[in-house]
């Protein structure tokens, strides 16, 4: 084992953490990765860490589980600078940045109320993205949201 | 509309130049076993006839299914549902509905081509063809002065129609009052696009530098106060005494159906267009179903 700091969580022995959350989005971060209570990982989850790089920034650890990028790359939408380590033996054994997909399904509500995906339909949102700045525009209604992404999570 | 290609659309409009003779009645059976669901869920009679009179005219048939109210719409099924199994019964779906994004959804759903005859403030694409087809046959469509005049906020067709003409190079002045000009985000795409565009308040300003006046509706409901909407509506209003130093040439167009926004008595003269562009939009849906369901002609 070579955990060198003091971790503000107990460390695990294998799991993912997902670090260099943008402050305030930990909890954002669990919903859009879809890892509710039911999938029974112990998650744990440290906001307001300070960190040199970003000020201050939130942490999520969630154990016994390795989640793939693809699952993860969602993440980018609120927190474009977040990491993710693979934990095995208690060590970090590979990390990567989270990377913004090309198209964003479901997660995001279009926020033109008059959108064919604002109805009873069962139509999934469905967004083309660019990057830097970061826009979504939508694949129904051509509407773009380009701020407060984190607002219309669904 | 804002992605076509000019190739795409002089394709369709090559092809309802020649169609246009049997849209005119000149007997044809070119999609003579093809049969066209036409799905309103919102009142919209000439777009609903002039489908129905295309597909008619190239020897096919279509089917509806009447009054909203009375469908299964009204029963609480959702559109998903109908596409499904209208596109079982039918050879092409024609949609109008008001939520936007409703074709595009609907394509997801259908096992045949869904053209949008309109989805709520979105876009309605064969309205942009039946206009510049219009243009083509009755000015040309290249490098002249066009006016767009009235709602150029809100109307979104009217923005898909600027989109399109910067395909042409042409000249665009926009006129409108204050409270309904063309979003600025659509303008400097149309900049970006290399095309020049004025804006003015007033018609007079243009009438005599233009070979297109394509007016449109100013709707009621985009003002707060009656007062206002009649002020405003009452100086967008063409009459044949403002025509007097117009181009010998110039073309009047309008979507229709008009309120007031031009006097009957611009009907009788030459510049009065917007009778045959709307029978134009026969030719031109003729071409869209054309290609969709035959793939050549
Ligand atoms: N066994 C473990 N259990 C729980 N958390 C761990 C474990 N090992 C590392 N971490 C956490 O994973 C993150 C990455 O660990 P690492 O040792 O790579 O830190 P680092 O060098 O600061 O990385 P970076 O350059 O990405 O900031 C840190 O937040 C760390 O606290
Ligand atoms: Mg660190
Ligand atoms: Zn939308």
């Amino acid at each position: 084992m070579s955990v060198k700091k003091e971790l503000l969580v107990r460390p695990i022995e294998h799991g993912t953490v997902i670090d260099h959350i943008n402050a305030g989005q930990a909890l954002n971060v669990i919903r859009i990765i879809g890892i509710a209570g039911s999938m029974g990982s112990v998650v744990s989850i440290a906001m307001n860490v300070a960190s040199k790089e970003m000020g201050l920034k939130d942490i999520v650890k969630i154990e016994g589980r390795e989640l793939d990028s693809k699952q993860l790359d969602k993440i980018s939408l609120i927190s474009p600078d977040a990491t993710i380590n693979i934990i095995r033996n208690y060590d970090v054994i590979s990390k990567y940045n989270v990377e913004l997909p090309e198209e964003i399904i479901g997660i995001v509500r279009c926020n033109n109320p008059d959108c064919i995906t604002n109805s009873d339909e069962p139509v999934a949102s469905s967004f083309t993205v660019t990057k830097k700045p970061v826009i979504l525009r939508c694949k129904y209604c051509d509407h773009i949201i380009s701020e407060e992404i984190a607002e219309q999570l669904i | 509309m804002k992605d076509f290609t000019r190739e795409m659309i002089d394709e369709v409009l090559e092809l309802a130049e020649k169609l246009e003779p049997f849209a005119r009645g000149r007997p044809c059976r070119m999609l003579e076993d093809k049969l066209l669901a036409l799905l309103f869920y919102e009142p919209s009679t000439r777009t609903r006839l002039s489908f129905d009179a295309a597909i008619k005219r190239l020897g096919g048939s279509s089917i509806d299914f009447g009054m909203v109210e009375a469908s299964s719409v009204s029963k609480g099924e959702t559109l998903a549902d109908t596409i499904r199994v209208v596109s079982e019964y039918a050879d092409a779906i024609v949609l109008r509905h008001p939520k936007e994004g409703a074709a595009r959804m609907a394509s997801d759903y259908s096992s045949v081509p869904v053209i949008n005859a309109g989805d709520g403030g979105g876009h309605h694409p064969t309205q942009t063809l039946l206009d510049l087809y219009t243009i083509k046959r009755e000015s040309k469509l290249e490098e002249i002065d066009i006016a767009l005049v009235g709602d150029l906020r809100y109307g979104r067709t009217v923005h898909s129609f600027a989109y399109a003409l910067s395909l042409y190079g042409v000249n665009i002045y926009l006129v409108s009052p204050p409270q309904l000009q063309m979003p600025q985000h659509i303008k400097s795409d149309l900049v970006h696009r290399g095309i020049t565009i004025r804006e003015t308040n007033s018609i007079e300003d243009v009438l005599e530098k233009i070979d297109v006046l394509y007016m449109t509706r100013i709707q009621k409901e985009r003002f707060a106060e009656q007062s206002e909407y009649l002020a405003v509506a009452g100086s967008y209003r063409l009459g044949s005494e403002m025509l007097s130093n117009a181009r010998e040439n110039l073309i009047i167009m309008h979507p229709l159906p008009r309120v007031n926004e031009i006097d009957a008595s611009v009907d009788a003269t030459s510049h009065a267009c917007y009778f045959k562009q709307s029978f134009y939009g026969v030719p031109t849906r003729m071409a869209v179903l054309v290609k969709l369901l035959e793939g050549k002609i």
